[in-house]
């Protein structure tokens, strides 16, 4: 299991600072390097304290969504009988992610640590790490760590000696991005189809087995141990206000030196591309980039001088996402990344609702047709149009995550679909309205 | 109370509604395709997005409940653009069947492009196609046409409790599946087709007849089980094309099972007799009305030991003119039927109790049910429907002591094994079970009869709790037999009289000079040892009771005649006529012919006075016409005080029927005969 890219000195290197160790994923490395400390810690505090520590850190869902972590754990009922579980989002499927593996790969332990103190939290019992079917090979590599844990104390019974009992499983998916969404991946995890549940009732309150689950990304676990060994508020100045700590950037595309890096929040996006990326290779000039996952709006590459955080982002018409960075340089076709992202969808439709089932099949044949040479300018308008009639109106933000970014690619590079409209010598006229 | 507003009007709506149905309170319609009250929620379909104030997006009004305050606008132009907007997606991969769709003219889909959709459509790439594909003999699936609304899923899983219908692949290319990959195995009850709001799901026995508004819709009472299903008819020249109940009249709502549903088709069999038959040296000749009845009346004239076998199907102005008949002119109290269930000894046990008679409206309210010998899913499906809904609904507690492993044992609270001598067992090991529960409605088959109800009527009794009972029967008119008194013993109302000779006692008579067979077959389970009796037999087809008869007369079937049925939870129904005969008469003209040829003064001889008469004479039967007439059912008072009988309790024996199978009738079913032999057993 290697790395893709050596580190950078500009990182800050925290849920990633044991990339590269020699057996990084194994429990004397991570015993030895200050490991289970926020777990012994937390088995001192109460509830309310971890989880005020955790709200205290601003610690956000590193997964895509962005929300509150504290927030999340804090709406998982007190008083009740039911059982309470953990359930890890490893099905990375947003297209240019790539952090999660690493992490599950080179640093298990911290994850699983994670794991223990959102359990003393809550009070949860048992856990299911869902790893997506396309990380078979993983599975294989968290269950020998598993069984580490297992065999040295380190999971099962009286863990560490705490007097704390967990047991933690691994689950496999079976190929499905839908999985990756909180309610889908428990329908996955209980053995039924993976469509998404209607909500409310969140998982919190109603998740894995309708019993009170804590649902979080693999990273944002990974960041729970040190929050708990350095304090929220440590975490949470590292980044910028409501945006604390760090994450890890997966950075792809035409830069020099691509790779996954760990950087603070609210760092400047060209300061990162250009420091930590190595700038553009082959002396060409940046044209747009996907900022976290291809479920974002694209940034034209003017509009890319802006921080690296939730809030700033969002308010650059975007997404700070699941970090998975896709930069385009001035060759790059945006119609044939258009094309591109919406057969992603199209495959990936669960098909439980109709504007999303539909309506991407229809954007990706339509734009195979545009890519083909067959395009009207009607075409163009169309694209818009009707990945509008997706947005909002579908169950999960499926629909939304195909609508976005083909808005984005259509207003901001109109001109080269123009230009392959223009090449279809029968190329037809205006638009037919709707309302 | 909750106040809200929808489209500035003020609504009032129960805490807990939700907003797709106050609006319908309010008299608003919001569209959807996959809700469906009783069924679980999807919020698939996005037809029912509305706009709600402060909300950030629309939002679907299957899955929103009323809160106080909430600003509702279900014709801003947002939610127009969205309805209009998701219809158009959906047109994309519907293919342009309508013309040569069954479903044209009843179609969702239509009615709801016509009512909110565009007029052109956008889409000029490839549709996705795959091949329309058979599951059973009565079940068809259109993948393209199939809008995903998953209310056969449902309707199959949570509302039959079958669950033959699933969904596989993904996305544009997700389909619903059956139970075994390529074919159903399953309850054939139809109810996906019916549910299903567009052409994707049809009938085989229906594929390409008709257009429905070229129908006669007739709403009667199905002809098969005892549960008094109503079945809306579709009649097409006279001809009887298909069965529903889309129109949730009657006591089953939409439930129908296959038998009522489909097998209607005995009607039209090729053998249906027509002409009146004579046999002449030995052999059966047609002949025509006239020397049939001759032959009959000078027969009836001579007299002498004279037996009669009434029939549980015929309605109950049959059954009643019947023994009256018998009991006056012919001077006899050899009457008997077929019985299948030991309703009077229920009603003796019953007499100065405080437990009563339950009724199907009971299987879905008592808060605990208890089943004795019966498999209700395969003999008595409407009840079992009823009982599935209010365990799902209200969460009942369900009993089940049976012989084998029923489908109530999946839903039970309890579920022993029995057999049909020793049940009380059984019964008795869940008695403390039972005292926890507030009340309790008792279903018993045939395993309980004679000194057994009394024994489960004490049982109810030690119990401490208030129990009602239903004496479950096989036919459609088995309770109208017993009560209209085709007893040898009981007449009409059950009051006592001389008693005659049951049913086996005339098969094993040797010295009968007349058998009178009317709507049954006798002769298929029982031999006949009179063989110098003269036998008169009234039947739609030549069964081996007529085959050993001197006269056949044709008779008509229930779906060809009017007049009332009672249902095994002594509810009155009307049978209203949907096709004319060809060439047979009803049971009831038949025998009015007879008497008024041999001089006998019956009174008017039609349905409605007959039924006076019985509304007027026979115990009970004081049931408001109004009711009847519009087409409601009308609970029957069940008797209240001792009935004495000589019923030996081991001459009443349920023919165990299937769902694909009661007696001679569904024996002529072409389509039941079909699904028989499909692939597959008999869903258990």
């Amino acid at each position: 299991m290697k790395l893709y890219n050596p580190p950078s000195p500009l990182e800050t290197k925290v849920v990633s600072k044991r990339f590269g160790m020699e057996n990084s994923w194994k429990l004397d490395t991570y015993l030895a390097t200050g490991g289970f400390e926020g777990f012994k810690k937390a088995m001192g505090m109460s509830s309310d304290e971890i989880i005020n520590e955790v709200k205290a850190s601003s610690l956000r869902g590193r997964g895509g969504a962005g929300f509150p972590t504290g927030m999340k754990w804090g709406f998982v009922p007190r008083n009740t009988d039911a059982p309470k579980y953990i359930v890890v989002n490893a099905d990375e499927s947003e297209p240019g992610t790539c952090k999660d593996r690493l992490l599950m790969e080179h640093d298990p332990y911290l994850l699983i640590e994670g794991i223990l103190i959102a359990a003393k939290a809550v009070g949860a019992s048992k856990g299911w790490i869902y790893i997506r079917g396309e990380y078979r090979y993983l599975v294989d590599h968290v269950d020998d760590v598993l069984k580490e844990a297992y065999q040295r104390g380190y999971m099962g019974k009286n863990i560490a000696g705490t007097g704390f009992d967990f047991e933690l499983y691994t689950q496999i998916g079976a190929g499905a991005y839908e999985c990756g969404e909180e309610s889908a991946l428990l329908e996955s995890l209980e053995g039924k189809r993976g469509v998404p549940r209607i909500r409310p009732p969140f998982p919190a309150v109603s998740g894995a087995f309708q019993a009170p689950t804590v649902l979080n990304n693999v990273e944002t676990f990974c960041a729970v141990p040190d929050i708990l060994c350095n304090g929220g508020k440590w975490f949470a100045d590292l980044g910028t206000p409501k945006n604390g700590g760090t994450r890890m950037v997966c950075l792809a595309g035409h830069v020099n030196k691509p790779g996954v890096y760990e950087v603070p929040l609210g760092m400047n996006m060209m300061y990162f591309i250009n420091e930590l990326g190595g700038g553009m290779r082959g002396g060409k000039k940046m044209k747009a980039l996907i900022p976290g996952g291809s479920s974002c709006p694209l940034l034209r590459a003017d509009e890319c001088d802006i921080a690296m955080d939730y809030d700033s982002m969002a308010k650059a018409g975007t997404m700070l996402g699941s970090g998975g960075m896709m930069v385009m340089d001035e060759d790059t076709d945006m119609v044939k990344v258009a094309l591109r992202i919406m057969r992603f969808y199209k495959h990936e439709s669960c098909g439980w609702c109709i504007p999303c089932r539909e309506g991407t099949t229809w954007l990706q044949k339509m734009l195979a047709r545009i890519v083909d040479g067959n395009g009207a300018v009607r075409d163009i308008d169309l694209i818009g149009d009707l990945a509008k009639n997706m947005l909002g109106r579908t169950f999960c933000p499926l629909g939304d995550a195909a609508a976005m970014p083909t808005i984005s690619i259509v207003e901001k590079f109109r001109p080269e679909f123009e230009a392959y409209v223009a090449k279809n010598p029968f190329a037809a006229s205006e638009l037919v309205q709707v309302a | 109370m909750v106040k809200l507003t929808i489209n500035e009007m003020a609504v009032e709506a129960p805490a807990g509604m939700l907003l797709i149905d106050a609006a319908k309170l309010a008299g608003i319609e919001i569209p959807a395709f996959c809700y469906y009250e009783g069924m679980a929620l999807q919020a698939a379909c996005r037809m029912c997005l509305v706009e709600i104030e402060k909300a950030p997006k629309l939002m679907a009004a299957c899955v929103v409940t009323v809160a106080e305050g909430m600003v509702v606008r279900t014709e801003a132009p947002a939610v127009v653009k969205a309805r209009k907007t998701t219809l158009e997606f959906l047109l994309t991969n519907h293919p342009l069947d309508c013309p040569v769709c069954d479903k044209g003219g009843e179609c969702e889909l239509q009615d709801m492009v016509f009512k909110y959709g565009v007029g052109e459509s956008r889409y000029t790439e490839v549709k996705v196609h795959v091949p329309e594909k058979q599951w059973s003999p009565v079940v068809f699936y259109d993948g393209p046409r199939c809008i995903l609304c998953y209310r056969c899923v449902r309707v199959c899983g949570e509302g039959m409790g079958v669950g033959a219908l699933g969904v596989v692949n993904r996305g544009v290319f997700s389909e619903i599946a059956p139970s075994h990959g390529d074919h159903l195995e399953c309850d054939e009850c139809g109810a996906c087709i019916d549910i299903c709001p567009v052409g994707a799901l049809t009938s085989g026995a229906y594929r390409y007849k008709t257009r429905p508004w070229e129908m006669e819709h007739v709403g009667t009472i199905c002809t098969h089980c005892s549960n008094g299903c109503k079945t809306t008819l579709g009649v097409r020249t006279n001809e009887i094309v298909r069965g529903n109940n889309r129109d949730r009249s009657g006591l089953n709502g939409e439930f129908l099972c296959v038998k009522g549903r489909y097998a209607f088709d005995f009607n039209h069999h090729p053998e249906r007799l027509q002409t009146p038959l004579l046999k002449v040296n030995g052999k059966l000749e047609e002949v025509s009305w006239s020397r049939a009845l001759q032959a009959v009346v000078e027969k009836f004239k001579t007299g002498g030991k004279t037996g009669v076998v009434g029939s549980t199907r015929i309605s109950n102005e049959e059954a009643y003119l019947l023994q009256k008949f018998a009991r006056t002119a012919l001077n006899t109290n050899n009457i008997d039927h077929h019985r299948s269930g030991d309703v009077v000894t229920l009603l003796d046990s019953l007499s100065g109790k405080a437990a009563t008679l339950g009724t199907a409206d009971d299987c879905y309210n008592t808060k605990a049910v208890l089943i004795i010998g019966a498999d209700l899913s395969q003999q008595q499906p409407f009840l079992a429907n009823q009982i599935r809904a209010n365990y799902r609904h209200h969460k009942a507690g369900v009993y089940v002591a049976t012989p084998g492993a029923v489908r109530e044992d999946k839903i039970g609270k309890a579920a022993v094994r029995t057999t049909d001598s020793d049940w009380l067992t059984g019964v008795e090991s869940m008695r403390e079970k039972l005292k926890g529960e507030t009340e309790l409605l008792v279903l018993f088959g045939d395993a309980v009869k004679g000194a057994g109800v009394s024994k489960l009527v004490e049982f109810g009794e030690s119990l401490g709790i208030p129990v009602k009972y239903i004496c479950l029967v096989d036919y459609a008119n088995s309770r109208g037999a017993m009560d209209m008194g085709l007893l040898p013993d009981l007449g009409p109302g059950y009051h006592g009289v001389e008693p005659g000779l049951s049913l086996p006692e005339m098969m094993a008579a040797t010295d009968l000079d007349l058998l009178w067979v009317v709507g049954a077959n006798p002769l298929r389970r029982h031999s006949f040892s009179s063989e110098n009796a003269f036998v008169v037999v009234q039947d739609m087809f030549l069964t081996e009771t007529a085959q050993r008869a001197d006269v056949v007369l044709p008779a008509a079937s229930a779906y060809e005649k009017n007049g009332t049925v009672t249902n095994v939870c002594g509810q009155v129904q009307r049978l209203k006529k949907a096709v004319e005969t060809v060439g047979a008469k009803t049971d009831l003209t038949i025998i009015g012919l007879i008497a008024r040829a041999m001089g006998v003064n019956l009174g008017k001889v039609d349905a409605d006075a007959v039924f006076a008469e019985i509304q007027k004479t026979v115990r009970g039967y004081n049931v408001p016409l109004p009711v009847i007439v519009t087409g409601g059912a009308a609970q029957t008072m069940p008797v209240n005080g001792r009935v004495s009988s000589t019923v030996l309790p081991e001459l009443i024996q349920s023919s165990r029927d299937t769902l694909f199978t009661t007696g001679t009738l569904t024996r002529y079913s072409k389509i039941l005969n079909e699904v028989m032999e499909a692939p597959g057993g008999l869903y258990r």
